[in-house]
């Protein structure tokens, strides 16, 4: 779970912004000072293209509503508590209610601030999301991942949630949407459980099944869920794990419904969703309490092969 | 059609036609000087081009008072005053809050209080140096309890949004009051402030043209002072 400077995602997302700007003259970055420091000379050659508006998260994203109605490409950054929970409402309406588009990109994922506790954690932000229509949230879990998505979405005009994480894998995966099988133990057998790893979570899933007759996928992109991948790989008779690096059970409406029209037995992975975790620490020791470490997934994966 | 003192009143009978006509729906009435004044005389809007770039936009952000707006907007012809009649119906476009996607000249969903005037400051700060398009924003005096309010004051008086109009509409419903007035309070943010009644139709006009340069203009319309709008025989 160690990050370098070269594969942080967020530091590659700062990197990327002046790029992204340049090739994408529409595009308005919106700040609520949160990572303002980190950019000092893409807001200095690019002020008409960077607004911060202090720390102030409904009105950026109401000003972001505002830009997308003018005919601009909102992008939209802070971290995950306050992009998404601090003004859920205005994402609702001033987004979503107006029928216009813009780029979220959070930082600080489900855990990444262990040391600050629940204020700064967001395990529901994907939840969240993922319950006001049009949206499709993407969970890189390599900068490759976050530079080929930035680019890709800020040319476009749909409402389009990024998860920045601490947590990354050591090779960048595909940033298509669709579900791909990455490692097959079963020498072929299709009727072996699939264990489907969201973005930052397949090391973790590999390692920890690094010796069970599993097959594992992977997606970046829990929604929509490529619900053509999971039952073309899930098969007639699915045993299916799902593992995500947010509250658990937050892909479990949408696997149900790709899976409606047959018998199968679905284990959600992901942060518990009844207790508050009131201790501070490393990521590693909040992964481990939340059974999101690869000792941790391998004990409920094992559930699925008894 | 020359400017008038006063609301017309086939405009009036727009209103009423949504509101029904025994029922003076306070929050509808108190909007429609205003309302019928920026759409007769102040705003650059066709509505022939509803979707014109450089249009002028009007947000209604006190949107559960529409009728007064959906009656202006049909009597400039942005849809039949047909659609007046069964406002909120299955079959309607017009409901008790509007949606801009169902409704020509309509330029923000709304209801919620507390949303327009952010996203008011976001639409100024997209049209600036790119249009001469002006943005004009309604809230009421209520509505400025929301806390959403006071961060786009402050973002608006910052940036200097001289192409953003607010206008607040002071029926003096505000629960706990604006000590100092509402007008100071924006005018400490850095805005151009003025304080007008709503039926002289011509000071009206002036405030809501007014603008001065890299800032933007709140117009606060005293409504309960003058009670009832005034219709014109």
């Amino acid at each position: 779970m160690s990050t370098t400077r070269g594969q942080d995602q967020r530091a590659r997302f700062y990197a990327e912004l002046d790029p992204v700007l340049a090739a994408n003259p529409d595009a308005v970055l919106v700040l609520a000072v949160i990572g303002s420091g980190y950019m000092t000379d893409t807001i200095a050659r690019r002020p008409d293209q960077v607004v911060d508006v202090g720390i102030r998260e409904q009105a950026m994203i109401g000003v972001a509503g505002g830009l997308a109605l003018a005919g601009r490409r909102p992008i939209v950054h802070t971290f995950a508590p306050f992009l998404v929970e601090r003004a859920y409402e205005q994402v609702k309406l001033d987004l979503g209610h107006q029928d216009v588009g813009a780029l979220l990109v959070s930082a600080g994922a489900s855990y990444d601030v262990s040391s600050g506790g629940r204020t700064h954690q967001a395990p529901a932000d994907v939840a969240l999301i993922s319950a006001l229509p049009g949206w499709t949230v993407h969970v890189p879990g390599h900068a490759d991942e976050v530079a080929e998505i930035l680019h890709r979405e800020a040319a476009g005009a749909g409402r389009v949630y990024v998860r920045l994480s601490g947590q990354h894998n050591l090779r960048p995966q595909p940033v298509d949407g669709q579900v791909h099988l990455v490692r097959d133990l079963t020498v072929g057998d299709p009727s072996a459980p699939l264990v489907l790893a969201v973005g930052p979570m397949l090391d973790v899933v590999l390692e920890a099944t690094r010796d069970l007759p599993v097959r594992v996928a992977h997606t970046g992109t829990p929604h929509p869920l490529d619900a053509t991948g999971v039952r073309a790989l899930a098969g007639p008779t699915p045993v299916l794990g799902v593992v995500e690096p947010y509250l658990a059970g937050t892909s479990a409406a949408a696997v149900a419904t790709a899976l409606a029209d047959r018998p199968s037995r679905v284990l959600h992975v992901g942060v518990p969703r009844d207790a508050e975790l009131r201790r501070y620490g490393t990521p590693r020791d909040h992964a481990a309490a939340h059974g999101l470490d690869a000792a941790g997934v391998r004990r409920q994966v094992k559930s699925l092969l008894a | 059609m020359a400017p008038t003192g006063t609301v017309p009143r086939p405009v009036v009978d727009l209103v009423a036609r949504v509101t029904g006509d025994e029922k003076h729906d306070p929050s509808a009435h108190s909007t429609l000087d205003v309302v019928w004044v920026l759409y007769d005389q102040v705003l650059r809007v066709d509505a022939e081009h509803p979707d014109d770039p450089d249009r002028d936009r009007f947000l209604l952000s006190k949107g559960h008072g529409p009728a007064s707006t959906y009656a202006v907007l049909a009597a400039k012809g942005f849809f039949p005053a047909e659609w007046l009649d069964d406002v909120a119906s299955w079959a309607s476009p017009l409901g008790h809050h509007p949606d801009r996607t169902l409704v020509p000249g309509i330029e923000i969903g709304s209801g919620s209080l507390g949303h327009g005037l952010p996203i008011a400051v976001g639409l100024a700060l997209g049209l600036r140096d790119r249009s001469r398009a002006r943005v004009v924003v309604l809230v009421g005096d209520a509505e400025l309890d929301e806390g959403s309010n006071a961060e786009a004051i402050a973002v608006a008086g910052r940036f200097g949004l001289d192409n953003l109009t607010c206008v607040v509409v002071d029926n003096h419903s505000d629960d706990l009051g604006w000590p100092g007035g509402i007008s100071a309070r924006f005018a400490i943010e850095g805005w151009h402030a003025a304080d007008v009644g709503n039926h002289d139709h011509a000071a009206l006009a002036a405030a809501l043209r007014r603008t001065a340069p890299d800032r933007p203009n709140v117009v606060v319309v005293d409504v309960a002072a003058t009670g009832e709008p005034e219709v014109a025989a």
